[in-house]
């Protein structure tokens, strides 16, 4: 099982860690051709305008947008999660559209407004420690999407089906229990999809 | 709930990494280098290469200037403080910008202390020349550092030399023993603990961008080649012929910068490259590297 990180712009190395402490192989992606060989993807934190660019120019849009199709999980962390959503808030256009919600941008303030809590977590025991680095929320989502995590009254971390996403950075500490989850999930998603 | 610790700071940081940091002087500066893809951009009165034809006091911008880049971008918005200015860093603070430079670009306002940047929520980037600078400027609170480089040169050569010396270290401090490291933090005049960390992590604790220099899209690229986590990028894009295409070339680059082929594409008809100065031919005074140490 080998799971992929999109290495266009952002905290690339640190999810390479995260995934590798929870039992998968990991490995930098930057071409199209590389998706192939994987069964499982992070779009890691960084800047949502420059991946956004930067997966249009390479021809990432639609080679992502199939390898979600074949059923293959997609988890998107902050800028990633916007990069997975069906609408971004005050904006004409999304990214992938993969996943049935509305996000909102730096929704949380500028950097000083940036803060780690402690966070629950549906499906994993204890709260985990959450970095929000001018983080996004999730505003609305559709029936189909399961609401994992709420901060004051906000959605923060949610999945539909084989699509994972939340608004901070599980890729910062050194607590691995939301890559693990993931990581489960691209092992199920084996079992089903063919290879 | 916390604000302003030393994670936040650094994942904020972290989150640029790969990224292209431009300077930029008015609001549709900014919103040329958001569409060009950059991850973040400073806003700044004059760039680099200006400060030095200029001449005299280059000091903190004029808030207008940067609120009015916060206005048109969605990107962080970066601001330049002068070295040891604590009133011109709260300032900057409260206007609500994402991350202050303590630079050397300005002119010093304390030539003795830098700016005690732990008592601050917002976060500092600092330019460093080798370990010492480094880690001096890490325990002061620093959250991201840059190579000092030769800034306002369009002359990569300074960047280099920095950060191939920083690296340099590292691999030195790696291999010495306990009783080596104690000499070594005195030598260095840097604390203990931070030169044992890095010794055995192997690598800084903070993210270390390259700037000072960069005038084209290889220029970047040789940067990321030699190690540096992303590029910022001063007068080399708004002193060039077509900010845009060279904005958009060097962001290219720096994801992709062992793909010669498409660093050559983009390099194709950018048109002239901001003019550049060779380093021999400045007076000492006028090395900005040497303030701030």
């Amino acid at each position: 099982m080998k799971i992929g990180v999109l290495a266009l712009q952002g905290a690339v190395a640190e999810h390479i860690r995260s995934l590798e402490a929870a039992g998968a192989e990991a490995v930098a992606v930057k071409r199209i051709e590389e998706l192939a060989e994987l069964d499982g993807i992070v779009i890691p934190g960084g800047e949502s305008t420059t991946i956004g660019k930067l997966i249009r120019k390479y021809g990432f849009l639609e080679a992502l947008q199939e390898f979600s199709k074949q059923g293959k999980p997609l988890f998107g962390t902050c800028a990633g999660l916007i990069i997975l959503a069906d609408k971004i808030d005050g904006q004409d256009d999304a990214h992938l559209e993969l996943m049935d919600m509305v996000v909102a941008r730096n929704a949380f303030g500028r950097q000083r407004e940036s803060f780690e809590t402690d966070l629950p977590i549906k499906g994993i025991d204890e709260p985990i420690r959450a970095v929000f680095i001018r983080a996004p929320l999730i505003k609305e989502v559709g029936s189909s999407v399961d609401v994992l995590s709420v901060y004051n009254d906000e959605i923060v971390a949610a999945r539909q089906g084989h699509l994972l996403a939340c608004s901070f950075h599980p890729e910062l500490t050194d607590d691995y229990r939301l890559h693990a989850y993931f990581v489960d999930m691209v092992k199920e998603a084996t079992k089903t999809t063919s290879k | 709930m916390e604000t302003g610790t030393s994670r936040v700071k650094r994942g904020m940081a972290e989150m640029q990494k790969g990224g292209v940091i431009m300077d930029v002087m008015n609001a549709e500066q900014a919103k040329i280098a958001e569409a060009a893809g950059a991850t973040a951009v400073m806003a700044l009165e004059r760039v680099p290469s200006d400060i030095r034809a200029a001449g005299g006091v280059a000091r903190m911008a004029d808030p207008t200037i940067v609120e009015e880049v916060m206005k048109v971008v969605s990107i962080p918005v970066m601001a330049k403080a002068r070295i040891g200015h604590i009133t011109e860093a709260r300032v900057l603070e409260s206007m609500g910008v994402d991350y202050i430079d303590e630079s050397e670009v300005l002119t010093p306002a304390d030539e003795v202390f830098h700016i005690s940047k732990n008592e601050f929520t917002v976060p500092f980037v600092c330019g460093a020349k080798d370990l010492g600078e480094a880690l001096r400027r890490i325990q002061e609170g620093a959250a991201m550092l840059r190579t000092k480089g030769e800034p306002g040169t369009g002359n990569i050569v300074e960047a280099v030399r920095h950060l191939r010396l920083i690296n340099g270290q590292i691999r030195k401090v790696q291999n010495l023993s306990k009783d080596e490291l104690y000499h070594e933090a005195k030598v260095l005049g840097v604390p203990y603990d931070l030169l044992l960390q890095v010794s055995e992590s192997g690598k800084l604790p903070v993210v270390n961008f390259a700037a000072g220099g960069v005038a084209t899209p290889a220029d970047a690229a040789l940067m990321m080649e030699l190690g540096a986590d992303g590029v910022f990028v001063g007068s080399g894009i708004f002193k060039s012929d077509s900010p845009e295409k060279f904005a958009r070339a060097i962001v290219e680059a720096t994801t992709h910068f062992k793909d010669y082929k498409l660093i050559a594409e983009v390099s194709k008809n950018l048109g002239t490259p901001m003019k550049g100065i060779e380093i021999s031919k400045l007076h000492a005074a006028e090395r900005m590297q040497d303030r701030g140490l």
